[in-house]
């Protein structure tokens, strides 16, 4: 028995790089030994990308992207389709979850410096795929077809009329017609069901490329490629597989339960991961109260609302994010990682997670005064963030990295 | 036949098929992107609407939708034109510098004739419906209301102009479609010239 799946398999791999696959990815991918709690969050985006795709699928089949049919059809989902809640659910929670995932991912990044040479290439690709991801989590708000979906797409839309001279042109392109409409609905399920999702496989494909190449960062941010044993293997290097396969097993076992937690007992998440007004159909004639995006957007909402000018608004919050992808050459720091730089690195990384996360609660409520006045402090520090960054160097105390990584 | 390599020919060749290719490319492209242009449906629906006029009595407003959007026909009474004077330094953009509207509009009443207004009556604010409120200082609007639109969303007032009242969160003033008037009684919204 055991021969004959050998010579299948010797069969097999001299026609396809199968064994090869396996071992430059997994049994002879040497990852550094020291890995710790922040470097399961790579992985949890992966499991939630393949949550999304595969109760994306199930759905697609019993959802109708026109506008008389789109709501009713959710409601479907949820009250008649056998399991139908259970699989919206997971596929709501899970848009929230992977924003949750990703954020601490790129945290992790800010933390060790990972995005460093030579691995600004798989920061940029890695930013390509938040922004894919923002455009996925855009594009299928709009599908339920309810108030906060159509009014939210009419603002975020709107936002591109803001652009001088092609702005109101563009709008009507991407909406299709004079006003959010069946068109639009229409088209944005063809993004968000294929076009998007392909695009963003084939970046993830990218990105494990580019991480398989340079190798992982540590929490010591140090090359463990710089210290090899004669039989060519990083002294401070372990397979991926089986060990971080199976450290990664017990990440996603937690993940999975806290998953499960919300998804069982609290799906909305009391109006943050689905919002009430939600819950009543579009209405193109009555605009809701209060329009405010899910919170994962909320922290660029807020930067657009701090400037009173619409055009200057779009062009600071697209600045928010293009900022980000200038992070490997804004920091000049000679070491990576928080654990050898000083308090400024720290002081300055402790004002910006208060900042970001100031923003994203300033873009959930109304733009009273007191909360016009903080959006537009935390705005200010968000950039000062980024763009005092070269400097830190001059004034930190470094300490020196060392030569093997630690505990 | 020489074995050499005729290095320039060849990156002429490239660059040649290069070009050629592109352009191809770029053609194909057309069709797809011109696909998401409002189509004819589309553009059907958002056709200019002929509106009778003949019908509606001065102080008097009528509804047509365009674009999906809904258009208000006001025939002002004299008395209605006179409050325009009156209001002006009440007003953000008294005179719709800041505001959208066709050239012909950019005036104190805001319209091609004195008498008709007409504006889409969609708050510039955050596209809710105003309501209609020709009644003079009327309790819960204050005795300065000389009549006009209210946004019952976020209070945004406006006059029988459409001009936006300081103190309201919408920015500007309520948007003037194109339109023309066909006859004294009948009137085309959304083309200001004949081949629109």
């Amino acid at each position: 028995m055991s021969n004959m799946l050998s010579g299948f398999m010797d069969w097999v791999n001299d026609r396809f790089p199968l064994k090869e696959l396996w071992e430059n990815h997994l049994t002879k991918y040497y990852a550094p030994k020291n890995l710790n709690f922040w470097y399961y969050f790579g992985s949890l985006a992966f499991l939630v990308l393949v949550i999304q795709i595969v109760t994306g699928i199930f759905l697609a089949m019993s959802y109708k992207p026109a506008a008389d049919l789109a709501f009713g059809s959710v409601e479907y989902i949820m009250r008649d389709v056998n399991w139908g809640w259970l699989i919206r659910y997971m596929h709501s929670t899970g848009a929230s979850f992977f924003f949750i995932v990703v954020y601490l991912h790129m945290f992790r990044a800010l933390l060790y410096g990972s995005y460093k040479k030579p691995r600004e290439l798989l920061w940029i690709v890695g930013m390509f795929i938040f922004v894919l991801l923002m455009a996925e989590a855009f594009l299928g708000y709009l599908l339920p077809w309810g108030q906060m979906s159509y009014w939210g797409a009419q603002v975020i839309i709107s936002l591109f009329g803001a652009i001088p001279y092609i702005g109101e042109d563009l709008a009507l392109w991407i909406r299709g017609d004079y006003v959010v409409s069946d068109v639009t609905l229409n088209r944005f399920f063809s993004f968000h069901v294929i076009a998007v999702p392909l695009i963003l496989v084939g970046a993830v494909v990218i990105h494990l490329m580019a991480l398989h190449h340079v190798g992982s960062n540590n929490p010591d941010g140090i090359e463990i490629k710089k210290k090899k044993g004669p039989d060519g293997v990083p002294l401070d290097g372990i397979p991926f597989h089986p060990y971080y396969t199976v450290k990664d097993l017990v990440g996603v076992a937690v993940f999975l339960i806290i998953f499960s937690i919300v998804v069982f007992y609290a799906p909305e998440m009391g109006g943050w991961f689905l919002e009430r007004d939600n819950f009543l159909p579009a209405d193109p004639l009555k605009t809701p109260e209060h329009i405010a995006p899910l919170w994962y957007f909320t922290p660029f909402y807020a930067i657009l609302r701090a400037v009173p000018d619409k055009f200057l608004g779009v062009v600071a919050m697209g600045a928010a994010i293009v900022v980000l992808f200038l992070l490997p050459w804004l920091d000049r720091y000679q070491v990576k990682s928080i654990r050898y730089r000083g308090p400024v690195y720290r002081v300055a990384l402790a004002v910006f997670v208060v900042s970001f996360i100031g923003l994203g609660y300033l873009g959930t409520i109304p733009a009273t005064p007191v909360a016009t006045f903080f959006a537009r402090l935390f705005s200010v520090l968000y950039f000062l963030f980024f763009l005092l960054m070269p400097f830190y160097p001059r004034w930190d105390k470094v300490r020196p990295e060392p030569e093997r990584v630690t505990k | 036949m020489s074995g050499e390599v005729d290095k320039r020919r060849r990156q002429a060749l490239i660059a040649t098929a290069g070009v050629v290719g592109g352009a191809g490319v770029v053609a194909a492209l057309v069709p797809f992107v011109e696909s998401m242009e409002p189509s004819a449906k589309a553009q059907a629906a958002g056709a200019p609407v002929e509106v009778d006029i003949s019908k509606l009595a001065p102080g008097e407003e009528l509804t047509v939708e365009w674009r999906g959007k809904p258009v208000w026909v006001l025939r002002r009474t004299p008395r209605m034109l006179k409050t325009l004077e009156e209001v002006r330094d009440q007003l953000k953009d008294p005179e719709s510098k800041q505001s959208i509207q066709p050239e012909f509009a950019r005036n104190e009443h805001r319209s091609l004739k004195p008498e008709y207004l007409v504006v889409i009556g969609i708050c510039t604010h955050l596209g809710c419906a105003p309501t209609f409120r020709p009644d003079e200082a009327p309790a819960d609007l204050g005795p300065q209301w000389k009549g006009g639109y209210f946004c019952p969303c976020h209070g945004s007032r406006y006059d029988l102009a459409g001009r936006v009242m300081k103190g309201s969160p919408a920015p500007t003033n309520l948007v003037v479609p194109p339109y023309r008037f066909l006859s004294d009684t009948r009137l085309l919204v959304g083309a200001e010239t004949e081949s629109a």
